[in-house]
């Protein structure tokens, strides 16, 4: 039996469900020796900012139970950079390239778009009002339905292509902001971004991060992001891009029947360099033996 | 240099002096160990420590058929990895990085300096180098006599001279304090505890020539992707495990 992989976010059509997510993957080509990255539905490229970033001082990593804190801080060479010499080796990749847009003011923002949009060929952005590691910007307007809509309504205005928006889980209620970002423009929402978290070296008695606090990630998360990517799917009438946690084929079809279109893979690239892959393959093999003609059959398939 | 997932069989697990192990890994297929640069490392996969992250290890040794590490049980991965013995499977990911400088016109002097399990990547490079035509001579500190044991794996390549803090073996005192680094070299490359490589940084720029040293900063990919081991250069943050590990100092900000 063929499966039909094609997975429909709103005007984006891909080839498969399976994405990688921003700041874990480069920008694709780090991978390309393990992986063909045209087999992936796409992936979404570390977070781009109009200036270059330098991030925040090492160390900016602590490993915890089943997951990792990171506090890197949106170190990226600028949109510049990305445009004149990264953009020219992904333009022709199978995958949709898909760029994490982030920035500490709306201006910023509209501004990174505005150029992606005139000079390069960029089907669709992902809007990081999630990250939880820079003072500024970042997480500031994704914790607020007032910052969501400023946001998300300004880049609306600017860009033409398809408007995937980050959601942060560091908040009370995640679908009061998913209402806020669809109603001001969204074609898309991608959850969850990191949870904030803290480790500390008891030896030295100092946090194991640089900036103290961090975004977790990992296996660790996953139960907390498929509540999320549940409850949100269950009240937006736009498409939901579930991640946080995945590790395997399994946990990517949970994101699937929870409501999510399509999935991305973080944390675990870094584990299995190659399993971004193997989940399309497991998914592929998961609707065989559950005779699944078409993936989006499995799109919110869960029973209660 | 093209990176690899292999899978492995541990056909040599010997334990030296107090502790650092010595790991000769090979292929499952039987194929041939891809191309490997000395200094470079690999991730490998310590399933039994139930950690999630994979660990950078050094590049001990890489021949045609075997690449070799060398691991000092320390953290809760090495600690795990330390008990592997022969027969037991290992997941790697590699070789990652850039390694130590090797082409250099004949004749020319270079000193390694390593420091603890800092002696991993200048086994294969000590070997690459001499291969070469290089003149080499390494200077190996540790604590004691039993740690410093693994110099047994160096005998008959060049001269090295051991140096322990309690002086029960060689000299007595610490690498940068050698008689045998008093001597002229054109080139100085170190592996060992950061303090250690700082000294012997001093040391090269005492001398007016380059060094290169390898860090070890905490990694989580290991492939420059998620910007995690920055190390703050003169040219601002750069990945510790694409742009290096091994680094010459003058990019770094360590005076």
């Amino acid at each position: 039996m063929a499966i039909d992989l094609t997975t429909h976010i709103g005007n984006l059509t891909l080839q498969n469900p399976v994405l990688t997510a921003s700041g874990t993957f480069g920008y694709g080509l780090e991978y390309a020796d393990f992986i063909d990255l045209d087999r992936l539905g796409g992936f979404v490229v570390k977070g781009t900012t109009l200036e270059p970033r330098q991030g925040n001082p090492y160390p900016r990593m602590a490993e915890t139970p089943s997951g990792m804190l990171n506090a890197v801080g949106l170190q990226n060479a600028g949109v510049e950079h990305f445009i004149e010499e990264t953009y020219p080796l992904l333009r022709d990749c199978k995958a949709e390239v898909i760029v994490n847009v982030s920035g500490a003011k709306i201006d910023d923002y509209v501004a990174v778009a505005e150029r992606l949009q005139e000079r390069t060929g960029i089907r669709a952005i992902e809007l990081n009002i999630s990250c939880p590691n820079v003072k500024q910007g970042g997480m500031a307007f994704g914790t607020t339905c007032a910052g969501a809509e400023s946001v998300v309504s300004a880049v609306r205005k600017a860009w033409k292509g398809h408007l995937m928006v980050k959601l942060s889980p560091n908040v009370t209620s995640i679908t009061d902001i998913a209402l806020a970002a669809e109603a001001a423009g969204a074609d898309s929402l991608s959850l969850i971004n990191t949870l904030m978290g803290m480790a500390i070296d008891i030896e030295t008695q100092r946090p194991k991060l640089s900036t103290v606090t961090g975004g977790l990630s990992g296996p660790a998360v996953k139960p907390v992001a498929v509540r999320m990517v549940w409850q949100v799917a269950s009240k937006v009438s736009i498409p939901v891009v579930g991640l946080g946690g995945i590790a395997t084929a399994a946990d990517a079809i949970e994101f699937l029947l929870a409501g999510a279109r399509a999935i991305q893979i973080g944390t675990y690239n870094f584990v299995d360099p190659s399993v971004s892959v193997k989940v399309v393959e497991g998914i592929e093999d998961y609707c065989r033996r559950h005779g699944v003609e078409k993936v989006e059959d499995l799109c919110g398939a869960l029973k209660i | 240099m093209k990176k690899y997932e292999l899978e492995t069989v541990v056909r040599v697990s010997e334990r030296y002096g107090s502790g650092l192990l010595h790991l000769v890994l090979e292929r499952t297929d039987g194929k041939d160990m891809p191309e490997m640069a000395p200094g470079q490392f690999v991730e490998v996969a310590v399933d039994r420590a139930k950690v999630l992250l994979n660990r950078p290890i050094s590049i001990f040794n890489r021949t045609d058929k075997a690449l070799e590490l060398l691991v000092s049980p320390i953290g809760t991965a090495t600690k795990a990895l330390c008990e592997y013995v022969t027969g037991d499977r290992l997941r790697i990911i590699g070789p990652l990085g850039h390694g130590f400088s090797t082409q250099f016109a004949a004749g020319t002097r270079v000193l390694l300096m390593g420091g603890g399990v800092g002696i991993a990547p200048l086994y294969y490079q000590l070997r690459t180098l001499l291969s070469a035509g290089v003149k080499a001579e390494v200077v190996y500190g540790n604590r004691t006599a039993q740690d410093a044991e693994i110099c047994a794996l160096f005998s008959g390549l060049a001269p090295l001279h051991v140096c322990t803090d309690d002086g029960t073996a060689g000299f007595h005192g610490l690498v940068t304090q050698h008689p045998a680094t008093e001597g002229a070299f054109d080139f100085v490359q170190v592996c060992g505890p950061k303090p250690m490589m700082k000294a012997c940084a001093r040391l090269a720029a005492a001398k007016g020539v380059p060094a290169e040293v390898s860090l070890e900063n905490q990694m989580a990919c290991g492939l420059g992707a998620c910007l995690c081991c920055v190390e703050d250069s003169k040219d601002g943050n750069v990945c510790v495990c694409k742009n290096g590990p091994v680094f010459n100092t003058s990019l770094l900000k360590w005076q």
